[in-house]
């Protein structure tokens, strides 16, 4: 397996276009589960294109097209099992692969949480998958990068910096129990930061979309550059707790890490903010205000996620959190059984219902606060109450007596998105948002809320 | 374990050296390396008439300048928790990625069909990409002159390739450093894991360098958690073992079993620990808590890219920019602060032969005795800092810090290892403790948090000791301090020497859009900041 060998020894074939039908990935991956000696193989398929653009200071930087495919099998002798992913996709490449996850499976020791494979299943359709993404030209990207550039270089004292990526791609999942799934999708994301030749402002906007026709280019950039005037020169305030209106991407930076905290394992092992003093877990606690509800559905108009996860279980709507209730945890399908409980896929796509309230509306009944555009760098500090730092960046306000009256330096928070819940206010309409540290498909409204806690000023712009 | 012989039979030459033993005179050092770069293994031929393939379709499509990089990354990962294997995981991708250069703009096409077809597809793309993106006269790239290398060769110096190292050794070492940890009474869970990194990467560009490399990596996390029976409170240790460029011999010289019983009873210390008081407090930084703060503080604003706005997007500017205003001027730190970017530090995760450019990096000092002297740089980034080379009587040449996570994303700016050099006097640990009156001591690294300039930064950290009287007074928890960088560094008065010098490293540093890790270590010594603002972080609403 190691030393110098010839990086073709075994003879590379064109690949097959990357971006496979229903049908070709089907046939493909019936050939490699025909291919096992295991006692049980599952094996999944992915692949696509995907084109990017990037650009700072006013200019494109670097660019490019990825063609790629990934195969990964996993081979099971009883309890043993293990994974070995290839892109090699000749005859001898993929036979390699099936029979190296053999070879390891059967050395390991045997996995007291191993699960059956699971049988057929039934799965809802998404239409992720736009044309008008899939078929992009490098000169379409470019064109997109323009709109910002070219609006900056006119400006005369403003830097824009960007990254627009768009393609198309696939998953399919199949295995010895007869199992299949298949779900392409696109996706197309811009995200804009336009900063002012003084170095005193920053401005932030973006948008995500399957449907590359959805993304407004220009009214991101209108926003960005909005964004950067007003946030030039901006003065101190005192650290301390303050009222604060988060747009959609603010909530999303913090509240979408609690997805990570919501499992029902760590919580009935004592090691979770979830986990109930004295035993068990805070399922059917009421854990935040009444107004909170937050669900996964991967058929919701604005999420259109994957339905299905990746040991193949259909995913439906889940309700993590309703009218302040925690309804449910994660349960992989090992704990499901172990608990008597109902095997729910986790959270993929996540969207936190909204209100009515515009941002318009919240600024006007706020007497002081602050207007927060977005979150960085945010790390957990302690996972017993799901405490996490960060910063404000790329535009932040002082709002007084209902108005938003100067640009403020940006601040530092310690903060949980739980404490936050609690401490809630009003409701705006939900939206999708581009820019979160964790990615995927999320959609969450802007908040007000009370007692935010900044507990450092950053000179940073 | 993997005897010798059963190694050569199964690893060939491939890093099949044993280190150079210290008592070596410089000369024997070098001999050796030398007798090293000539029996490692030279570029595979069909390889090597792929990147050719490659190259001249850019050129003859337009190009004024490519370069071609075909590799193959792989992982292997061990997951384990308590007593079991959770699961086993071998990744594999191979492919090609090309760059072009065409009217001073980039290009960059990557496809995994290394045939003939599919590298030149990978270049037209990256051809046609370059003429859309068509940047104005005065934008145009320009690459600092850089030497070429017609048949370079490297391997991560190692003894046991771990990808030769059957599993079941790999399992059982984790699951023997797992059951010691369980010993300790409220440790109630340990997640262990492997994690090796194998890249093999072949590079050429249309200057005639041609090089072949092999970059090997291993990591062992281990975190033990312990939990009070009534579910009030539970604490981690962890970030115990830190990566590094070298064999799974690393892995085993560091002892996991022996020292799991140890990071167990201090998670479970920290059950008892006394939550800190807000306040002033001097710190004494251990080198496996310091190398993070230096990697946030120090590395990330000292990049150049992020300096001149080209990350403005994504992982921020810098508080240190322009550069015309800051290079030879701006005080980092006290006298006794030297900062050195190096990709040649043995076991160091920046550690390459040439970086993805095909240039050989050079060693230098980006922080000279407090004062900012320069910056990681590329062959785009050099010509941006000609006025500043010249005035030193420089060559203007890229560091050799041009570096990209696979053959499908394309290379850019990343970290070299950037450290912290050890001080004239050589104090250790212990004594740099003694000779503080009141403080707090941190060892290794735990939360983290710095603003896209990298002026205000939040670190936790493993484990919190009070301070008094120079002597270690119990633990404490819920500590985390906060600074603003110029100020923090500047508080530095003392550092450790020589002995005390450790590296730490971060296995996945991101940066860069589309996103890519790289890997990189920090070189450091302990050293004590007076007077610096902790905070409590445990919160109950």
């Amino acid at each position: 397996m190691s030393g110098p060998r010839s990086l073709f020894e075994t003879g590379h074939v064109a690949s097959p276009d990357d971006m496979m039908s229903r049908a070709a990935a089907q046939a493909f991956l019936e050939r490699v589960v025909k291919l096992s000696k295991a006692d049980t193989i599952d094996a999944q398929l992915s692949g696509g294109y995907t084109g990017n653009i990037r650009f700072a200071a006013n200019r494109i930087s670097t660019s490019g097209g990825v063609t790629n495919s990934q195969l990964v099998v996993q081979s099971g002798y009883g309890a043993r099992h293990a994974v070995v992913t290839t892109g090699d996709f000749s005859p001898e490449g993929i036979e390699r692969a099936v029979r190296q996850s053999e070879a390891i499976a059967k050395l390991v020791p045997e996995d007291p949480e191993n699960m059956p494979l699971l049988p057929p299943q039934t799965y809802s359709d998404v239409n992720a998958y736009f044309d008008s993404t899939a078929h992009l030209s490098p000169a379409e990207r470019a064109a997109a990068a323009h709109t910002a550039i070219d609006a900056s270089r006119e400006a005369g004292d403003l830097a824009a910096a960007g990254f627009i990526v768009a393609g198309s791609n696939f998953n399919a999942i199949a295995s010895t129990t007869g199992l299949y799934a298949y779900h392409a999708s696109t996706s197309a994301n811009y995200q804009l930061t336009v900063r002012t030749d003084d170095g005193t402002g920053s401005g932030w906007a973006g948008a995500d979309h399957p449907d590359w026709k959805q993304i407004d280019f220009k009214a991101v950039s209108d926003r960005a550059i909005a964004k950067a005037r007003r946030s030039r020169n901006p003065v101190a305030v005192e650290p301390g707790r303050y009222t604060v209106i988060l747009e959609p991407q603010a909530v999303a930076d913090l509240v979408q890490l609690l997805a990570f905290a919501l499992d029902a394992r760590s919580a009935d092992e004592g090691r979770s903010a979830f986990s109930k003093h004295g035993g068990g877990t805070r399922i059917g606690e009421k854990i935040v205000d009444s107004k909170v509800t937050l669900f996964s559905d991967p058929a919701d108009a604005q999420l259109l996620g994957q339905p299905w996860n990746g040991e193949g279980l259909p995913l439906q709507r889940e309700v993590w959190i309703e009218n302040g209730t925690l309804r449910q945890l994660a349960y992989s399908r090992f704990w499901a059984r172990k608990k008597n409980a109902r095997p729910n896929g986790g959270l993929g796509a996540v969207k936190m219902a909204g209100g009515d309230a515009t941002t318009e509306q919240m600024i006007a009944s706020t007497e002081r606060g602050i207007l927060v555009t977005r979150l960085w760098y945010l790390r957990q500090v302690d996972p017993r109450t799901e405490l996490y730092t960060g910063l404000t960046r790329d535009g932040t306000s002082l709002i007084e007596q209902g108005k938003v009256t100067k640009a403020v330096k940006n601040l530092r928070f310690n903060e949980s998105p739980l404490f936050m819940l609690n401490n809630l206010e009003m409701l705006g309409r939900p939206e999708r948002v581009a820019g979160t540290e964790a990615g995927g498909n999320v959609v969450f409204p802007t908040l007000k809320v009370r007692d935010f806690n900044f507990t450092s000023l950053s000179d940073a712009v | 374990m993997t005897n010798r012989r059963d190694f050569l039979k199964t690893g060939a030459a491939a890093g099949a050296f044993v280190l150079a033993t210290p008592v070596l005179s410089r000369a024997e050092v070098f001999a050796q390396r030398l007798a090293r770069q000539s029996a490692l293994p030279a570029m595979d031929p069909a390889t090597k008439e792929l990147l050719v393939e490659a190259l001249d379709a850019a050129t003859s499509g337009g190009a004024s300048f490519a370069d071609a990089r075909i590799g193959r990354y792989r992982n292997n990962f061990v997951i384990t928790r308590e007593q079991q294997i959770v699961n086993v995981v071998d990744t594999d991708t191979m492919g090609v990625g090309v760059r072009v250069l065409v009217n001073g703009t980039w290009g960059f096409g990557a496809s995994r069909n290394l045939t003939k077809e599919g590298v030149v597809a990978a270049a037209k793309e990256a051809l046609s990409i370059a003429r859309a993106n068509a940047l104005p006269a005065a934008d145009r790239v320009r690459l600092a002159p850089a030497t070429p290398t017609p048949d370079g060769r490297y391997v991560t110096p190692h003894t046991v390739d771990p990808f030769t190292v059957p599993i079941e050794q790999k399992a059982d070492l984790l699951i023997r450093a797992n059951a010691e940890a369980m010993k300790v009474p409220g440790v109630k869970f340990v997640n262990s894991n492997m994690f090796f990194v194998k890249e093999e990467k072949n590079y050429a560009n249309t200057e005639g360098t041609f090089t072949t490399q092999t970059i090997i990596r291993s990591w062992l996390p281990f975190a033990a958690t312990a939990v009070k029976p009534d579910f009030s409170d539970f604490q981690t240790r962890t970030n115990v073992m830190q990566p590094a460029a070298r064999g799974y011999e690393f892995l085993t010289e560091s002892q996991p079993v022996q020292n799991a019983r140890k990071w167990g009873e201090e998670a479970a210390e920290k059950l008892g620990a006394k939550p800190v008081e807000v306040g002033r407090y001097d710190l004494v930084l251990h080198p496996t808590h310091l190398w993070l703060t230096i990697h946030e503080s120090v590395a990330h604003p000292t990049e150049l890219d992020r300096a001149m706005g080209y990350e403005a997007n994504y992982a921020g500017t810098s508080f240190l920019a322009p550069p015309r205003e800051k290079l030879g001027t701006f005080r980092y730190g006290p006298p006794i602060m030297n900062i050195q970017g190096d990709r040649e530090q043995e076991g160091g995760c920046s550690t390459i032969g040439w970086d993805d450019d095909g240039v050989k990096p050079d060693k230098f000092l980006i922080i000279k005795n407090g004062v900012v002297n320069d910056y990681q740089t590329t062959r785009e980034q050099a010509p941006m800092l000609d006025w500043w080379y010249e005035r030193q009587q420089k060559p203007v040449r890229s560091h050799g810090c041009s570096h990209s996570d696979s053959w499908s994303d394309v290379a850019f700016q990343r970290m070299p290892n950037v450290s912290l050099l050890p001080g004239e006097k050589d104090l250790s640990y212990e004594d740099v403790i003694a000779a503080t009156d009141k403080g707090i001591a941190i060892v290794g690294d735990g939360s983290f948090s710095i603003d896209q300039q990298r002026y205000n930064a939040q670190f936790g950290g493993q484990l919190f000791y009070e301070i008094k009287g120079g002597k270690i007074a119990g633990q404490l928890k819920d500590v985390a301090y906060q600074m603003r960088t110029p100020d923090f560094w500047n508080a530095m008065d003392l550092i450790g020497g020589k002995k005390s010098y450790e590296m730490g490293a971060s296995f996945f540093d991101g940066k860069g859009q589309p996103g890519q890790v790289n890997a990189v270590s920090h070189g450091c010594v302990p050293a004590r900041f007076r007077n610096i603002n902790v905070i409590n972080t445990g919160r109950k609403a």
